[in-house]
């Protein structure tokens, strides 16, 4: 019994002592390796490449993202980043229900194209109830209606050297921490481009698509997260290259440290 | 010996300096003296307990386990609200901004919520959990000082960086991700060819039947240094290695729309991608109550006994516990 109450009296006294070790170290002393063009994150995000060559091995060429039925729909899509974008060419464009809208397709293909949102409409349509996975970690299930990108592409003509889909979007993002606002734009390789649910939506739950979603045009990759689904689309550009867009790094939040490939 | 000398000094107590205590309370055994009154005589031979295969991935799961909890605590922070099913029903969060739950403020199947809240005149951190609120103001929900409140879910003690950092956060945790997997598929293997799953880890009916003289002696801080674990190791070294490990890959895939298309049972086995994302959060909480108590357990059973079996390989078992089950 003695030698129990020793134990135990040396034991918490042992107890007490690592406790209050414990509360000198923080996470904080790892701060200084981690900033933006540090090159400590800049090795660990040659693992994204490692984890988009995995997931294209196991989904092979056409899987689906899961799609839900219509009882699945719960709630309004909640919006993120821009909501009302008030530039003066969005503003401008917004007037008479973006009558005077026009997508401009340019870059490596060899027609390029302007199509109207009637044009757009009356390309093949495609519905799909998907989840939107933001990358803070909330979903959402929505039912979304569009022409399929590669409908577009095609008409458009890609010549052999494309490589990425860039979109250019209206919005600059609001409260952005950074300094003076960039316009949003994003960019994805021909894989997801040409994946059969990557849409250009016109249409959110059975309505026109609402400003707060990305009104007139926005792309849904139901492959990755939402921070790829550029909104307020102005123009799709094709390239086989990206280092020259903005920060060079494919995308608004891609140059703010982001993963290029966000299908983790 | 080095190993005598520590235990000496630690029975011995007219060294009462600060910087000798510290290190006695950080590196004596426990019962350095029924060892030093027995180890001329009885003490028990060491011998080779750990293979390199446990101790290397022993060792890199230590520093995974480490960035991946704090980048997992970064990167929950982004939305510190945890949902049952497969998507959010935002209900009437009205500190989600103005569009949340639009349309739908019935919609609400939250489970656990850390967020701050104006009560009168003071900004309290608030974590719900089914609807029942505590005041966790100092570390979830509102932490720091009075002058520079921070209102981050978990405070920056705990995450990586400190700072809020999404992007960071979830380039370190996926960096870490793969060397857990890789860790554990050689881990795996390795213990599947030399038998160490089945010897040391897989809990048997022998095992099970100790398990209430096991619990008495834990609960008696007497620990037996026998060749094999005891059944409460096996037990928590079994959840952890072959549950919770595998438990927080395989909920970590389910968040991933990219896996999701590829492998859409994911969804139907956690129930839809927000319950893989409450279980992946259970599954760090287990990790992390078992890394505490194995600290504590570590310290209790002696230190450096422990640490050298962990590092060479070689243990110093008790004579009696040794001369019995050997």
């Amino acid at each position: 019994m003695r030698k129990v109450i020793f134990n135990r009296r040396r034991f918490l006294r042992q107890l007490g002592a690592g406790a209050s070790l414990l509360t000198l170290g923080g996470c904080d002393i790892f701060d200084g390796l981690l900033g933006i063009g540090d090159p400590v994150p800049d090795f660990l995000r040659k693992a994204n490449v490692l984890t988009r060559e995995a997931q294209r091995a196991i989904q092979g060429p056409a899987r689906m993202a899961r799609e839900y039925p219509e009882s699945a729909i719960r709630e309004d899509q909640r919006p993120n980043g821009s909501t009302d974008p008030q530039t003066d060419d969005y503003l401008a464009v917004k007037q008479n229900d973006f009558a005077g809208y026009r997508l401009q397709v340019t870059g490596l293909v060899d027609k390029p194209l302007s199509l109207s949102l009637d044009e757009l409409r009356t390309m093949p349509s495609r519905t799909q109830i998907t989840r939107h996975d933001c990358v803070e970690g909330w979903s959402c299930i929505a039912k979304w209606t569009g022409v399929q990108l590669s409908q577009v592409l095609d008409r458009a003509a890609t010549k052999p050297a494309a490589r990425y889909v860039v979109f250019r979007c209206y919005d600059p993002m609001q409260d952005s921490p950074f300094g003076p606002a960039d316009l949003y734009y994003e960019s994805i390789d021909l894989i997801s481009a040409r994946h059969p649910q990557t849409i250009l939506a016109y249409g959110l739950n059975g309505q026109t698509l609402p400003i707060a979603n990305g009104a007139p045009l926005r792309v849904r990759i139901e492959q990755q997260l939402g921070y790829k689904m550029a909104k307020y689309i102005r123009a799709i550009e094709i390239v086989d290259s990206f280092a020259k867009i903005a920060g060079g790094n494919g995308g608004y939040w891609e140059d703010r440290g982001y993963d290029w490939y966000a299908g983790s | 010996m080095a190993h005598s000398a520590v235990g000496g000094l630690g029975i011995r107590t007219e060294s009462r300096g600060a910087l000798a205590y510290v290190f006695i309370v950080a590196f004596a055994r426990p019962q350095g003296q029924v060892m030093d009154d027995l180890h001329e005589t009885k003490r028990a031979p060491l011998f080779y307990r750990q293979s390199a295969w446990t101790r290397v991935t022993h060792w890199i799961w230590a520093v995974t386990l480490f960035f991946m909890v704090t980048s997992g605590l970064q990167i929950f922070n982004a939305h510190p609200i945890l949902y049952f099913g497969r998507q959010s029903g935002f209900g009437d969060k009205q500190y989600l901004g103005p569009q949340a739950g639009y349309g739908n403020k019935q919609f609400n199947n939250t489970v656990l919520d850390i967020h701050p809240e104006r009560r009168g005149d003071a900004i309290v951190g608030v974590t719900s959990i089914l609807g029942h609120d505590f005041d966790t103001s100092g570390f979830l929900g509102r932490s720091g000082s009075k002058e520079q409140p921070n209102y981050r879910a978990f405070p920056g003690l705990v995450t990586i960086p400190s700072y809020y950092d999404l992007a960071t956060g979830r380039v370190i945790h996926f960096f870490f991700a793969w060397i857990l997997v890789a860790t554990w598929c050689v881990w795996l293997f390795a213990s599947l060819i030399n038998g160490h799953l089945w010897h040391d880890i897989v809990p048997k009916p022998r095992d099970l039947r100790r398990l209430p003289h096991d619990i008495a002696n834990h609960l008696r801080l007497k620990f037996l240094h026998g060749r094999s674990y005891n059944v409460l190791q096996k037990l928590s070294y079994a959840a952890i290695l072959i549950v919770a490990i595998p438990g927080v890959i395989f909920t970590g895939l389910t968040m991933s729309p990219g896996v999701d298309s590829a492998w859409p049972w994911l969804l139907d086995v956690f129930g839809g991608r927000q319950t893989a994302r409450l279980l992946h959060f259970c599954g760090m909480l287990v990790i992390v109550v078992f890394f505490v108590v194995h600290i504590l357990m570590v310290i209790a059973a002696g230190p450096i006994n422990e640490m050298r079996s962990m590092i060479t390989g070689w243990y110093r078992g008790d004579p009696e516990a040794v001369g019995g089950e050997a």
